[in-house]
């Protein structure tokens, strides 16, 4: 696949170029040439999701029978009833809900009053924090996992509030770990919109009388609403997509989000790619059901900021 | 869809909305202008955040860099002994995998950058002309960017595997002795891992150049053409420049995408036989066999000396104009 996306590249950049000038008033110009190319690119593109979505419609019985590559067979929604059940997903979902919501309310809370300080009141270390937010978003979570890990293995905890005695196994410490990460993005792109934001809004509220706290929650935070919405629906994305850190800090399974248990159905299914691949695609749902709804959010989201690594 | 422009002011306060501001905006008002009970709350506006920040981002990295000269197996706090710089002169001198990972990490960058990169821009090209279909071509590219890059993984593995996959199928070689396990070989494992890497990329990237391309003033273009410029000529020399603040955003994530790399190695085989990464290594040695501390530490602090160019690049263009 790398091999022919490569040979196929620069050919069709002198295809598709000679067109370019004509933007604008282009419509009328067939362009075969890069439908070609889109269309073979876009059928390789679906080719992965397709496969997993091809078998995880057919039977084991019929795939065992006719071979994965066939058409014989029947077509129907068992493996996902069975990979579904068998696989513990209500869990698992509950469990990515669990964690989802709280980092982004977290995140967004704390990156907005941050932006806020930052970018409606000017201070000598407003830079200085802003640099300090904005680089710890781009460090490898890898760099800060493993003192993290003895950290919360160190801290001490009631048994009624952590059976580990500690902050590892519980969803608070993924809870945590991801708020930390997220702010410093959040807070680098609520700050740049904030500071778009005509003075005059809260040199008026001084006027009459109102205080910090009024300025951004009455004045400020309503502005601020496209960015919230989509960078909600962006770490809605990232938080559900996230692996890393559960894979580290939650050991009993039954406790982890779904995107990191669907590796241990991988272990489970093994031998049975039919719900592998039925779980694979149930995993992908709820991604697809937010990018149907939300899709200008969160495009909005990955373009407001474009630091996100 | 106020995107281009919120672009072009957010991800790059360097262009147009950076420029503006230091006549056209008001100063935002001084501290000392506050009542009391004002400093208070922006107290605790600023306080909980950067304690948050310093917490749990900032003090394990410095943590880290301290571990990596240490020897500790991660029980108990009193068992830390210095080690000076032998967690190092064991990475670089006898770790059987420091190397390959290395390696591996300058052709994971090396292949998103030449193949993955050019190609999301490829398609951004193509896409932001005005052809049919444009809007369902972006949504398919685009749909790989949702996912996570472990289920990218486990879709892929569906793709792959030695027995049922597709690939093998496709190339006629399923079942027989000549059928490749694309992900347990090790010679070749990287490079089915590169491929699934870059599906989800180069979307990412794509969406990133639309913006940026609707963001480039039509003029210029018009004024090129007018002047004889050919379409690559123009695209060269005027709208990639033009895209100057992007091209950086773009060249950072691909650096740091690079180095982050790891949920696809992982759920392969936990980044081995073949898929060493240094932030597998990290990993490994923290919740492996025989838990070594500061030798994970070690590979943590190499890969953040490394992370530190293309992020004090990325900061330095971003806040240089902010200073005066």
């Amino acid at each position: 696949m790398s091999a022919s996306t490569a040979t196929r590249r620069p050919g069709h950049a002198k295809d598709g170029g000679p067109a370019a000038p004509r933007l604008g008033h282009g419509r009328s110009r067939p362009h075969y040439g890069t439908h070609i190319f889109l269309t073979v690119m876009a059928i390789m593109w679906m080719v992965p999701l397709g496969w997993a979505l091809f078998t995880a419609l057919r039977p084991k019985a019929d795939t065992d029978k006719y071979g994965y590559f066939s058409l014989g067979g029947a077509f129907n929604f068992d493996n996902f009833v069975t990979a579904w059940n068998q696989g513990g997903f209500p869990r698992y979902f509950a469990n990515s809900l669990i964690i989802t919501i709280p980092t982004i309310i977290l995140v967004l809370l704390f990156s907005s009053m941050m932006a806020f300080a930052v970018s409606r009141v000017s201070w000598k270390f407003n830079i200085t924090l802003l640099i300090m937010f904005t680089a710890g978003n781009l460090l490898p979570p890898q760099v800060l996992a493993t003192p993290l890990f003895e950290m919360f293995k160190l801290i001490p905890l009631p048994y009624w509030f952590s059976d580990s005695g500690s902050l590892l196994n519980t969803y608070l410490s993924v809870i945590i770990a991801n708020t930390a990460f997220q702010i410093g993005f959040c807070t680098f792109v609520l700050s740049n919109y904030m500071k778009a934001l005509s003075a005059d809004l809260t040199e008026a509220a001084l006027v009459d009388g109102a205080g910090i706290w009024r300025q951004y929650i009455s004045i400020i935070m309503p502005l601020c609403r496209p960015a919230i919405a989509a960078l909600a629906t962006l770490e809605l994305i990232f938080i559900y997509n996230d692996y890393f850190w559960p894979l580290l800090f939650i050991q009993s399974g039954d406790r982890l989000p779904v995107t990191t248990a669907i590796n241990n159905l991988q272990g489970t299914f093994l031998s049975n790619y039919n719900l592998l691949a039925a779980g694979a695609t149930i995993t992908v749902i709820p991604t697809l059901i937010v990018y149907l709804v939300l899709q200008r959010h969160f495009v909005a989201g990955l373009t407001l900021g474009s630091s996100k690594g | 869809m106020s995107t281009p422009t919120e672009l072009s002011d957010s991800a790059a306060p360097g262009s147009r909305a950076g420029r503006n501001t230091p006549g056209g905006r008001t100063k935002p008002k001084g501290v000392k202008r506050l009542s009391k009970r004002d400093k208070v709350v922006l107290g605790f506006m600023v306080g909980i955040p950067t304690l948050v920040q310093l917490a749990f981002v900032w003090i394990p990295t410095v943590l880290s860099v301290l571990l990596s000269f240490t020897r500790w197996n991660g029980l108990a706090l009193s068992d830390i002994r210095a080690a000076g710089l032998a967690n190092y002169s064991y990475v670089f001198n006898d770790s059987p995998a420091f190397w390959p990972a290395v390696q591996h990490n300058i052709l994971w960058l090396v292949f998103l950058a030449v193949i993955a990169t050019p190609l999301g821009l490829l398609l951004a090209v193509l896409l932001d002309q005005q052809i049919r279909g444009s809007k369902i071509y972006q949504s398919i590219f685009f749909v790989p960017v949702m996912l996570s890059l472990a289920l990218v993984g486990i879709i892929w593995q569906l793709f792959y595997q030695k027995d049922n996959g597709l690939l093998n199928f496709l190339l006629g070689t399923a079942g027989t002795p000549a059928a490749v396990d694309w992900f347990g070989n090790s010679s070749v494992n990287i490079w089915a891992a590169l491929v699934a890497a870059t599906w989800r990329h180069a979307g990412y990237v794509m969406i990133l150049y639309l913006a940026g391309l609707k963001g480039v003033d039509a003029s210029l273009k018009e004024a090129a053409s007018l002047d004889g410029a050919n379409a690559t000529q123009t695209f060269f020399r005027i709208v990639f420049p033009a895209m100057a603040p992007i091209n950086i955003v773009i060249v950072v994530i691909t650096i740091i995408e690079s180095l982050r790399a790891f949920d696809v190695v992982w759920v392969i085989n936990k980044g081995t036989n073949g898929l060493e990464l240094i932030s597998a290594l990290v990993i490994s040695y923290l919740i492996g066999e025989g838990q070594s501390i500061g030798i994970g530490s070690a590979f943590a602090v190499i890969l953040l000396v490394i992370s530190l160019v293309p992020i004090t690049i990325y900061l330095s263009r971003t806040f240089r104009k902010e200073k005066f």
